[in-house]
């Protein structure tokens, strides 16, 4: 079972005392772990030992926490089933047959068979999110800036932040509550969690909280996952809180703008990969243009080589305005958007992922498709606020997952609301 | 998206500024979805264009020394190294 979860299986013990002693933690493996291998889930990195640790590892450690090993994710971070992975697929523990998403597949997963307490991810447009809610458990995405990317393998550095996994909110805020906080190796880390309680926070109070659902988020969705959605929304409103509608127009624009700005940044920070300070090497045939084009052939799967072409294409000469320019606009819009929604609203609603888990192996050929299904995700990181995604329900036995989203540095308001439900 | 669409000779222009080398069935295949994905980009015309109040800060630390990286450790990973640096492919 938990050799499709972890790229690598070891055990790296932290300090004896601390607020996670006797936890046990699964780390994505794009996440820099001192002399245990970091693959990214790349053929391009397979044998890459990092000499440091990640600012949140350092953090795992000094707080008493056990690694239990370095998890499945999908190639760079970029899929949304964890089968773009150069080391095969994870199956998805409450969904036999099922992918687990992504990109963290592999964390969640670890968190939903038992094999970790708890679990770190990062989420660019979703990645934490998506594999919560299909594998029926708790992950939250932090506001940018709140936690370091220190040793984190960049993909998308202004979208990006790592985020826990738990079994329940309460697990997850408590591991949140270790790895928040300024940090002087990320200069876009912020003080807002430097003294934060978020674990206490989880106390499933919702009394009188008011929760806005953005109808272009229900558009096209799934119907047993709309269902299953409002149930756990009833659910809500027994317990206090209430529920209005709210329109968030930019959003129909968000997976393209995503798309442009998450693959122009991949095609910049992939550039590093050139098989001659680490990585595979491209051999010394020919010159350096030659032997860079072969490293990079051979190191990277499709989905990247598709996104770093595309990323390549979005900022070169003559397209740069067409496409990037326009989708910083989309960004800036989608951001006024979210901000009017939640000076009417404590908390946006939708369901994570507009759809149930896919069948292994049966998204594969169109990725364009794939693309959309980030629908509900993506504008979160354009936004640059938190979200959490919290199990609502099955629907046909298939996990649904509940997207709360909050204001900037809101993770505790996130954390209250979402503990009613688990 | 007829005048816009995607040739072969584009995908592998853009996959030489990349330094990636593709091999045919790479280049049909990305052509094709390329097409799909970049007719799907062109919806962001609709985008207006809006004031962006970016709410941002300088983050200075002073310039001082202090310790960095070994080098033994940072030549730990490369595939090959000469008299403690990387060792490279020829440039031309």
């Amino acid at each position: 079972m938990s050799d499709d979860i972890f790229i690598t299986e070891e055990r790296i013990e932290g300090a004896e005392d601390g607020p996670l002693a006797g936890k046990t933690v699964a780390v994505k493996d794009n996440i820099s772990t001192d002399g245990v291998r970091t693959t990214c889930g790349s053929r391009m990195l397979e044998d890459y030992v990092p000499p440091y640790d990640a600012t949140v590892v350092s953090r795992l450690k000094d707080a008493g926490a056990t690694i239990v090993g370095k998890a499945n994710m999908d190639e760079f971070g970029m899929g949304t089933t964890t089968e773009t992975s150069y080391f095969g697929e994870t199956d998805n523990p409450a969904a036999p047959g099922h992918v687990p998403g992504g990109s963290s597949g592999g964390s969640a997963a670890a968190v939903a068979a038992g094999e970790a307490d708890l679990a770190l991810g990062s989420d660019t447009g979703g990645s934490v999110r998506c594999p919560a809610a299909f594998c029926g458990v708790v992950g939250i995405k932090p506001t940018y800036g709140l936690v370091s990317r220190y040793g984190l393998i960049a993909y998308g550095n202004s979208l990006e932040q790592i985020g826990p996994f738990g079994e329940t909110v309460e697990d997850a805020a408590q591991l949140l509550d270790v790895i928040a906080g300024s940090d002087d190796r990320d200069a876009t880390t912020r003080s807002e969690g430097d003294d934060a309680n978020y674990a206490d926070a989880a106390t499933g109070d919702v009394d009188g909280l008011s929760i806005g659902v953005p109808t272009e988020l229900l558009e096209g969705a799934d119907e047993g996952v709309v269902e299953t959605f409002w149930e756990a929304l009833d659910e809500l409103e027994e317990r206090g809180a209430t529920y209005h509608e709210v329109s968030l127009p930019s959003v129909e624009h968000a997976v393209e703008a995503y798309y442009v700005i998450a693959m122009s940044e991949a095609s910049s920070n992939l550039a590093r990969f050139d098989g001659v300070r680490y990585g595979h090497s491209g051999g010394y045939d020919g010159n350096w243009n030659e032997t860079f084009a072969r490293a990079r052939e051979e190191g990277f799967g499709d989905e990247v080589k598709r996104r770093v072409l595309l990323g390549t294409y979005a900022l070169s000469a003559g397209y740069h305005d067409k496409y990037y320019k326009k989708a910083q606009d989309a960004r800036a819009w989608v951001k006024q958007d979210f901000d009017e929604a939640l000076s009417e609203a404590d908390v946006l609603a939708s369901p994570t992922m507009p759809v149930p888990p896919f069948e292994l192996g049966e998204s594969l050929d169109d990725p364009l498709q794939l693309y959309l299904a980030d629908a509900n995700t993506v504008p979160v990181n354009l936004a640059d606020l938190p979200a959490i995604s919290v199990p609502a329900g099955e629907t046909d036995g298939l996990p649904v997952g509940l997207q709360l989203v909050g204001p900037a540095f809101g993770e505790e308001r996130l954390i209250r609301a979402a503990s009613a439900l688990a | 998206m007829s005048d816009d669409a995607v040739s072969p000779e584009e995908v592998r222009h853009v996959a030489d500024l990349a330094r990636v080398d593709l091999d045919d069935d790479e280049v049909d295949r990305f052509t094709e979805q390329f097409a799909d994905i970049l007719e799907y980009f062109e919806t962001l015309d609709e985008v207006p264009e809006v004031d962006r109040e970016a709410d941002l800060t300088n983050v200075m630390r002073p310039d001082e020394e202090r310790p960095s990286l070994e080098r033994e450790a940072a030549l730990e990973n490369a595939p090959a190294t000469e008299d403690g640096y990387f060792k490279g492919p020829n440039v031309s």
